[in-house]
């Protein structure tokens, strides 16, 4: 009862504190460790704390990196390809699945469909990389049905160890990120507009184009937001599907805190990195807000 | 029948998300030593295997004991959440449940090497099971935020008010008549954080300490081309026991979201 005097608002603010406070401990002041420990250098086994631009001189020059040389791109104009490819191929892939939930599966069936999409999701993501080389490799599923069907006479090589099998993983594992935004946004449409477009003589695919595809877009850029950022930090499917050799920016960044032991080089490297990748995503917010406007 | 394109393009989608899953039993269960077809024979030697060797027990205890901790404590901070998110509006109230949701967009591996930065280098801590819980919350807390959300926002709000009329105190509103009903949503959610936590790599591989994790201890096998059986009978196990406990999980937020729009209307009767 002694809380009872209490306004709600206040009281909702007391409950969001131990959530929040667990995020600021957990999340925000490692953010802010790795940002301070980017400014130092590893000098041998012990980090050096004198603050210096060491790290981003490294980042910004190598041409590992960002530059590349003569004969290679730079590591994170590959790995931005591989996120942009692996987001458009998400989302081509996404959309009709979302538009048959919820413009043609009846609404009592609709939460089984979406289960059934998001069930291979929670399945074991290690092991699910994996059989992607099961599937591609040399003995794997896809050559030796081709050679089963007389098409092919040797296996073909070139489905594992290149960047098209690491977009084919990734977009495996992020699909589901793509469809639910999309699917949510396809929901939301008032159908009478649709009605009321058709009456007005426009044909059924020129609705789509015209209102359909504008109203659904929240939901597509909610689907390259939360699968461009993620994606750029997968280090685990480029290492098995590009095997020896192959490396991401995620790799990079990895080997340089479990193997290399170069932290601060690591910090500097993946602050790089978000800031391009934070960068992109908002350029491309802010180019669909532009386009959604001048649309009205 | 109206949209049948759809409908084939629905399906051939699906069969591209479980296509490589059900390979797994295929390979567990046959007797060769190589992954790749033909298959050799039915064999159950390499569940056998897995049974005899003690460091894949030891790193599956370690595992099943992470994902509980995970899942109580992310639970309990969803539950703060989701029931502050269902109230009246305070200042700052969408930037703090906003920041708690930032992990959905973040890398994982950017909040991995933050922690062990922090974890290691600033209180020259070890990495133990307790590291890992404790990263492993940070990432489940949105999706248990998510679920709860669903729950609590579907509860009739003057259902606490009644019972306070009738001189229950605000906590014993909440625990007698607000938690049974987002109980169903309460058992969802602990369920799918143990889920994420049981299913995590990345986290896991920067942050256990001298004792693996299940993922982690499979990661290293798969380095090791006669293990690659093995993986696929551990593969099929913990794949049937993640659709089961999904199975479950939906089951119960379905039930809570029914028990909630039951309840609200049966407050107007």
């Amino acid at each position: 009862m002694r809380l009872r005097g209490q306004s709600e608002g206040a009281r909702a603010a007391v409950l969001a504190l131990p959530p929040f406070l667990y995020a600021v401990l957990l999340l925000a002041v490692p953010l802010v460790a790795i940002v301070a420990i980017s400014f130092m250098t590893q000098d041998g086994l012990v980090i050096d704390p004198t603050p210096s631009l060491a790290n981003y001189r490294e980042a910004l020059t190598s041409p590992i990196y960002i530059w590349g040389n003569a004969t290679r791109w730079g590591t994170l104009p590959v790995s931005l390809y591989v996120a942009a490819m692996v987001t458009l191929v998400t989302v081509v892939l996404a959309f009709p699945m979302a538009y048959f939930i919820s413009f043609y599966v009846a609404p009592s069936r609709k939460s089984l469909w979406l289960f059934l999409i998001t069930i291979p999701f929670w399945t074991s993501y290690l092991v699910r990389i994996f059989l992607w080389k099961v599937v591609l490799g040399f003995n794997g599923v896809i050559n030796t049905a081709l050679m089963g069907l007389g098409l092919i006479r040797e296996p073909l090589e070139a489905l594992l160890y290149n960047l098209s099998s690491v977009i084919v993983a990734l977009s495996h594992s992020y699909v589901v990120f793509a469809i639910l935004p999309i699917y949510v946004a396809l929901e939301k449409i008032d159908r009478s507009l649709l009605e009321a477009s058709q009456d007005l003589g426009e044909t059924a695919f020129a609705t789509f184009l015209r209102v359909t595809l504008p109203l659904a877009m929240p939901g597509v850029v909610g689907a390259v937001l939360i699968i461009f950022i993620p994606v750029i930090g997968d280090y685990v499917t480029p290492e098995l599907m590009l095997g020896a050799g192959g490396r991401l920016m995620s790799n990079l960044i990895q080997a340089q805190f479990l193997g290399l032991n170069n932290w601060p080089l690591g910090s500097a490297l993946a602050i790089v990195t978000m800031i391009v990748v934070g960068v992109i995503a908002l350029l491309f917010l802010l180019l669909m807000r532009r386009w959604l406007r001048a649309r009205g | 029948m109206k949209g049948w394109p759809f409908r084939v393009y629905a399906v051939l989608l699906l069969a591209f998300l479980y296509g490589p899953i059900l390979l797994l039993p295929i390979f567990a269960f046959n007797d060769g030593a190589i992954i790749a077809f033909p298959l050799s024979g039915f064999s159950t030697r390499w569940f056998e295997a897995l049974w005899e060797t003690d460091a894949l027990w030891q790193a599956a205890r370690n595992s099943l004991l992470i994902a509980a901790f995970t899942a109580v404590l992310a639970t309990l901070l969803g539950v703060f959440a989701a029931r502050s998110g269902s109230m009246a509006g305070f200042r700052g109230k969408g930037l703090m449940l906003g920041f708690v949701m930032l992990p959905l967009v973040l890398p994982e591996i950017v909040i991995a090497v933050a922690l062990l930065v922090v974890i290691r280098q600033a209180l020259g801590l070890d990495l133990a099971n307790w590291t890992v819980v404790l990263a492993h919350t940070v990432i489940t807390v949105p999706f248990s935020i998510a679920i709860l959300n669903g729950a609590f926002a579907s509860l009739d709000p003057s259902l606490e008010e009644a019972a306070m009329d009738l001189g229950e105190s605000r906590w014993g509103a909440f625990r007698l008549v607000t938690l049974p009903l987002v109980a169903p949503g309460i058992v969802s959610s602990l369920l799918i954080s143990f889920i994420i936590s049981l299913d995590d790599f990345v986290i896991a591989q920067f942050l256990t300490g001298a004792n693996p994790t299940l993922p982690v201890y499979i990661y290293g096998l798969t380095r090791f081309v006669d293990a690659l059986p093995l993986i696929m009978a551990m593969g099929t196990i913990l794949v049937t026991l993640s659709i089961t406990l999904l199975v479950i999980a939906e089951w119960f937020r379905r039930r809570g979201l029914a028990r909630a729009g039951v309840a609200s209307t049966g407050g107007f009767l």
